[in-house]
């Protein structure tokens, strides 16, 4: 189907487009005024919404998982995916309960939550690299196991008494309104920009995604850095944890329950290809960023958490079906 | 050329049925009323909704896709048939049921046109459609329940009653079953659902629209997703927002568990049963050996591990086999 239609309608350039046109049409750009329309009408739709603090409270909503997809856009630009993050998150917020009440004070606790997240995608990335199997059908299995341990340690109990200074992390503030969540995000956010943009393994991921023989052939070691990208996914997935565990204070195995949705659809909606080798952190963390409006600017108008979760699934698929469909009417113009 | 994947694929078959024997027989040689025929009986009962569901998102993932928004479908339709009947308890239950596999079908249609006619990718497509049509339940409730005061008797009692000494959910499953095999094993559209998984360029070439082929595999897990919003809703007695949250993920694990390759075109029927099967047994039998029920999740995540694990070996053998055949021709 798209082969044959390939070979008609290939348009080949014969230079680089205008890169002002071509920042102008670009994904980010899109992206830059469905936000900037998203937060118009919600300034218009509630009176509570322009505030420092409201704005503040905002970002609580898509830190934790903003961060995981700064990871997971990796992984999937490489061609990869990782399900299992938020049991990871429960996972690693269980075994920092136990620590808790092992007496462990809170450095101990942060280095637990990493650790746990750093092991459990080590643990994925061994099944995906050294067995060959696909990460999709790996995944849903840790998912279940992640989770299912979670299950086993906790049942229906609860852990709590998490020490003050814990609480710092989910719960802090830097200065005025800037929450450690958000200075957090954002120096993630340049790392993982600089880590995919402007280094030799930022081009080497995209390689993979593109082409894993022609890398492999290319002396890139594509299993290794998949590897790394699953630890890191699911060292970012212990951040995650550690900061939700300290925000709310608590740990059911319940924690984070379906995050690793809604980390995919910010993944995908930042124009990441799904099928892996495009992408860009700038546009993850606008995904991000109107989602964490959308879900607060709803909540502001009441409107109930289920509901939030038909507008961002509508918006998933309207995003990426909306220039495909503009793709094919340009296309029927000009034939 | 077909006969050696076929009999990797039925040796596969066999390993897992050794399997369940092998935990049953394990189960009943500390609880020997485990491995009694009635116990049996219910225990496949209890599978038969996995079962049917299994069945479709096999056909799905044949064709190199994926549905992850069965079980949202199956708890708006299940929504939708609860509150008819509550609203005119005289409309008649086969009815209901048709409108339950139509209105299921129709969603499944609409997941299926985006991956058809806008090619977006089926994990996308049923990502969104997993948390719209749950919302849509959600709108359509009102979060609010339906339970057995409000269900009509024959609502309920139609799959608990009996014939030939199975229950009536049963003999759903039983002809799922049979319909599938015919449908796989025995018509074109099951041959061009293998075809496109196993070379959609190929089948391209074979005259198969591959999309279209797509669009059909989301009706059919659609229209069985719908099936069983009613089969769910009437065996459980109660439909609200929450029914079968987070069962695409047990769904799709069935499948990989009965050896259905999520790289498209290779699994069957029987496997697809099998690995429902497993997992029936496994949720099944925690009780009975005095497990917590919070072993559960683990047991079937592990489970899952491990299938891949051995599934991939084979997978691997076949791909090398055709590679040497490719460079030979």
């Amino acid at each position: 189907m798209s082969t044959t239609e390939l070979a008609h309608n290939r348009h080949i350039p014969d230079r680089l487009d205008n890169p002002l046109r071509s920042a102008l049409f670009s994904w980010e750009t899109l992206l830059i005024l469905v936000a900037v329309a998203i937060f118009a009408l919600n300034s218009l739709a509630s009176p509570y919404f322009l505030n420092a603090w409201s704005l503040s409270d905002l970002t609580f909503n898509f830190v934790e998982k903003g961060l995981i997809a700064l990871a997971m856009a990796l992984l999937i630009i490489a061609g990869e995916i990782d399900l299992s993050v938020a049991a990871i998150i429960a996972l690693s917020s269980t075994i920092m309960g136990m620590a808790v009440q092992a007496g462990v004070d809170t450095p101990g606790l942060v280095l637990i939550g990493l650790g746990v997240g750093l092991a459990c995608g080590a643990f994925n990335g061994l099944l995906v690299t050294k067995l060959g199997l696909p990460s999709i059908v790996v995944t849903i299995g840790t998912m279940s196991l992640f989770r299912g341990i979670a299950y086993i340690i906790l049942g229906d109990q609860a852990y709590r008494g998490y020490p003050a200074s814990f609480a710092f992390f989910g719960q802090g503030y830097v200065w005025w309104v800037i929450s450690f969540e958000i200075v957090l995000f954002v120096i993630m956010a340049l790392l993982f920009w600089f880590l995919l943009h402007r280094t030799s393994f930022g081009r080497m991921v995209f390689a993979i995604g593109n082409n894993p023989v022609a890398a492999t052939f290319s002396g890139v070691r594509v299993e290794r850095i998949k590897f790394i990208l699953f630890c890191l996914t699911g060292l970012m997935a212990g951040v995650a944890s550690v900061l939700l565990t300290s925000r709310l204070g608590s740990t059911r195995p319940s924690i984070a329950q379906g995050y690793e949705l809604e980390v995919i659809t910010m993944v995908v909606l930042g124009g990441v290809s799904i099928l892996g080798g495009s992408g860009s952190i700038a546009g993850v963390v606008l995904a991000a960023i109107i989602m964490g409006l959308v879900t607060f600017g709803l909540g502001l108008l009441n409107v109930p958490g289920i509901v939030m979760s038909i507008f961002i699934g509508l918006l998933l698929i309207t995003v990426i079906a909306l220039p495909i469909l503009w793709r094919r009417l340009r296309e029927r113009q000009g034939a | 050329m077909n006969s050696l994947p076929n009999r990797i694929l039925k040796h596969r078959e066999i390993w897992l049925a050794a399997a369940i024997a092998l935990l049953v027989g394990l189960i009943a040689m500390r609880f020997p009323a485990f491995a009694r025929l009635g116990n049996l009986l219910t225990v496949f009962n209890d599978t038969s909704i996995l079962i049917i569901l299994a069945l479709g998102q096999m056909v799905v993932i044949l064709t190199r896709s994926i549905d992850l928004s069965m079980a949202s479908n199956l708890a708006f339709t299940g929504m939708l048939v609860a509150m008819t009947n509550a609203a005119f308890p005289a409309i008649p239950v086969p009815v209901l049921i048709l409108t339950a596999m139509f209105v299921g079908a129709a969603l499944g249609a609409f997941n299926g046109i985006l991956v058809w006619k806008l090619g977006i990718p089926p994990i996308v497509v049923t990502l969104g459609t997993l948390t719209v049509f749950r919302g849509a339940t959600f709108v359509l409730s009102g979060g609010a329940w339906v339970n057995a005061d409000r269900m009509s008797p024959a609502f309920i009692a139609l799959q608990r009653s009996a014939f030939l000494g199975l229950p009536i959910l049963s003999w759903f499953a039983i002809c799922a079953i049979a319909l599938f095999y015919v449908i796989m094993t025995r018509t074109p559209f099951g041959r061009s659902v293998y075809a496109v998984g196993v070379n959609p360029t190929a089948s391209v070439y074979a005259g198969i629209d591959v999309g279209r082929t797509k669009f059909l595999a989301f009706c059919i897990s659609g229209l069985v997703a719908g099936l069983c919003g009613y089969l769910w809703v009437s065996r459980y007695v109660i439909a609200s927002t929450e029914v079968a949250n987070g069962y695409e993920l047990s769904i799709i694990a069935a499948c990989v568990i009965g050896g259905v390759s999520i790289a498209g075109g290779l699994g069957s029927v029987a496997g697809a049963v099998l690995g429902a099967l497993f997992l029936g047994i496994i949720g099944s039998a925690l009780p009975v050996v005095n497990v917590s029920p919070f072993w559960q999740m683990a047991i079937s995540g592990g489970a899952i591990i491990l299938a891949v694990v051995l599934n991939a070996r084979g997978e691997r053998r076949q791909g090398r086999i055709i590679l040497k055949k490719a460079a030979a021709a």
